[in-house]
């Protein structure tokens, strides 16, 4: 079943079309890799799907609903939870802070109704409400391994946790959809290994994971299905087989034989 | 002597509920706002208005002075949100300084520069709080205080507290956190113009009267000088900047130095305080406050 699909995407800054009418899909229960050379406008289709950027023509569908130009925060609580390429984490707050934050639209009974009464009732049963939500954080740092952490400031972790902090924030707020924007950029390959299994562990959590990744061979091994992006526009679509055979994508990587 | 060290204490009072709405929109929301001194003005002239020509008695004042605060820190929060650090101080001065105009010119209601005169005074079951047997005052005043310490620091605790550090620490990342950054900008406006407001009313019952001379940019920096002082992020610290600063502030009268220092040596000493702290202690005397969380049965 198809969970996100874009109709036409197109994202132009004055001259400069960055996405060019993209038809990308997300297959539900898949990990779904995006790639294509630096400048292709893979972050920028992430960004206009996720709220932080609004189209200049085409539509967003998310689960049979149209989601184009939503504020950022509402696509959020329908269910789309992103990371960032460059990582912003909220650096002065310590690891759990960070984590709770994306519990912060969990309370009440609808996610988008009555919030104002919602923030009373949290006043009023704060350290019960509190106390669920700092145990569900520490259920996600427990699943990335970093319960020992929990107290550090997030600009004091090493990289690769810095990452993967981002990662458990965005899974805080039970998305459907995952996008991740350059998870492995930076990381060693012991890091990276990890990274990998930890994506598993979230696909089988029923979470449908795209990524954004230079690195190929991560995603050579772990993607069902990718995409191929150049100069905003879509390539190239198939299994990781596929793509690696496809004459298209080669010249667009390496260049063209004379 | 000890008679002008509890107006020390009230002029504490009244400059802490300021500093504790400076510190939810500067020490939590993280935006520079220097208007303080605008909505003290306001909840000022809401009570004295209110009370010398409709009768309404300090208690019903109060309330509509904070309302009004709040009123005007929504229309100045909406269109400054775009606005980050030293702009949105500019556009926020700016404000600030439209309201002591206004209330310097807009003689058939605020009566000018010559301001209003005889408020009455603040009764409490037919007891007389009389501003000039100090105790009295400083002991409601206390308590007004205290509830808006409590009010806050639960707020701060709670997940909205979070969600206006997670607005500070990084916009774009709250938003795709599911917060709505908009919403809380202009919650943290409206929370600080109402404690002002509340403030203002107080200064009305305390002095009263009132002019727009009181109200002046000086009052902001002050009130920004008492958080950076305390510390931002940390409601106890913005109490204690606010001890500190009167006591500075009042340091030539205390000491029986008047012929000697100069009244503005005061702000002297203020902008090297703050040069001083921003060098050697940049998180202010008591820092961020920090949270303790626990999971049921009290576990860490």
């Amino acid at each position: 079943m198809t969970l996100l699909e874009t109709l036409d995407l197109t994202r132009a800054y004055g001259g400069v079309v960055a996405v060019n009418k993209v038809n990308f899909s997300v297959e539900e229960g898949l990990i779904t890799g995006l790639i294509g050379p630096n400048g292709a406008g893979k972050t920028t289709l992430f960004n206009n799907i996720t709220g932080l950027d609004v189209p200049t023509h085409g539509r967003v569908i998310f689960a049979g609903r149209d989601i184009t130009g939503s504020p950022a925060h509402k696509i959020c609580r329908m269910g789309i939870a992103r990371t960032f390429q460059n990582i912003r984490l909220f650096k002065d707050l310590t690891v759990v802070e960070n984590v709770m934050i994306g519990r912060h639209f969990k309370t009440g009974k609808s996610e988008t109704k009555g919030r104002f009464l919602n923030a009373f009732n949290s006043y009023i049963r704060l350290h019960q409400e509190e106390e669920e939500i700092y145990e569900r954080a520490c259920e996600w740092l427990e699943f990335f391994d970093m319960e020992g952490m929990k107290d550090e400031l997030a600009k004091n972790l090493p990289y690769g946790k810095q990452r993967e902090l981002e990662i458990a924030r965005a899974l805080a707020t039970d998305p459907k959809l995952l996008f991740l924007d350059e998870p492995a950029a930076g990381m060693n390959p012991q890091e990276t290994d990890h990274l990998m299994t930890i994506i598993r562990k979230i696909r089988d959590l029923d979470i449908t994971v795209v990524l954004i990744e230079h690195d190929m061979k991560l995603v050579m091994s772990i993607c069902d299905t990718i995409t191929v992006l150049n100069y905003g526009q879509k390539l190239a679509e198939g299994t990781p087989y596929e793509i690696r055979r496809n004459q298209d994508v080669i010249e667009a990587y390496l260049g063209k034989e004379e | 002597m000890w008679n002008f060290f509890l107006l020390i204490l009230i002029y504490t009072g009244i400059y802490a509920l300021m500093a504790l709405g400076q510190n939810i929109i500067t020490g939590y929301g993280g935006m520079l706002s220097l208007t303080q001194a605008g909505f003290f003005a306001i909840g000022s002239y809401a009570t004295a208005i209110l009370a010398t020509r409709y009768g309404w008695s300090f208690w019903a004042t109060l309330p509509a002075a904070a309302l009004f605060s709040a009123f005007f820190g929504l229309l100045i929060g909406l269109p400054t949100l775009r606005l980050k650090g030293d702009y949105l101080a500019i556009a926020t001065l700016g404000f600030g300084e439209i309201v002591r105009n206004v209330l310097n010119n807009w003689d058939s209601l605020t009566n000018g520069p010559m301001g209003i005169q005889k408020i009455p005074m603040i009764t409490i079951f037919g007891f007389v709080v009389n501003p000039y047997k100090k105790y009295a005052f400083l002991v409601v005043l206390s308590i007004a205080v205290l509830v808006a310490y409590l009010l806050f620091q639960r707020l701060a605790r709670s997940r909205m507290g979070r969600a206006l550090a997670a607005v500070r620490e990084d916009e774009i990342a709250a938003q795709s956190m599911g917060i709505n950054i908009t919403k809380y900008k202009v919650y943290a406006f409206i929370l600080g113009a109402s404690v002002a407001g509340v403030a203002g009313s107080f200064q009305a019952a305390f002095t009263l009267s009132v002019s727009p001379g009181t109200y002046t940019f000086m009052v902001s920096v002050m009130v920004l000088c008492m958080v950076v002082l305390g510390g931002m992020g940390n409601f106890k610290a913005s109490i204690l900047g606010a001890f500190i600063i009167q006591l500075i502030s009042y340091l030539p009268q205390l000491t029986g130095l008047t012929a000697v220092i100069p009244p503005q040596f005061k702000q002297i000493l203020f902008g090297l305080i703050l040069v001083i702290m921003m060098i050697w202690r940049p998180q202010g005397l008591l820092g961020r406050e920090q949270i303790t969380y626990r999971k049921k049965g009290g576990k860490r």
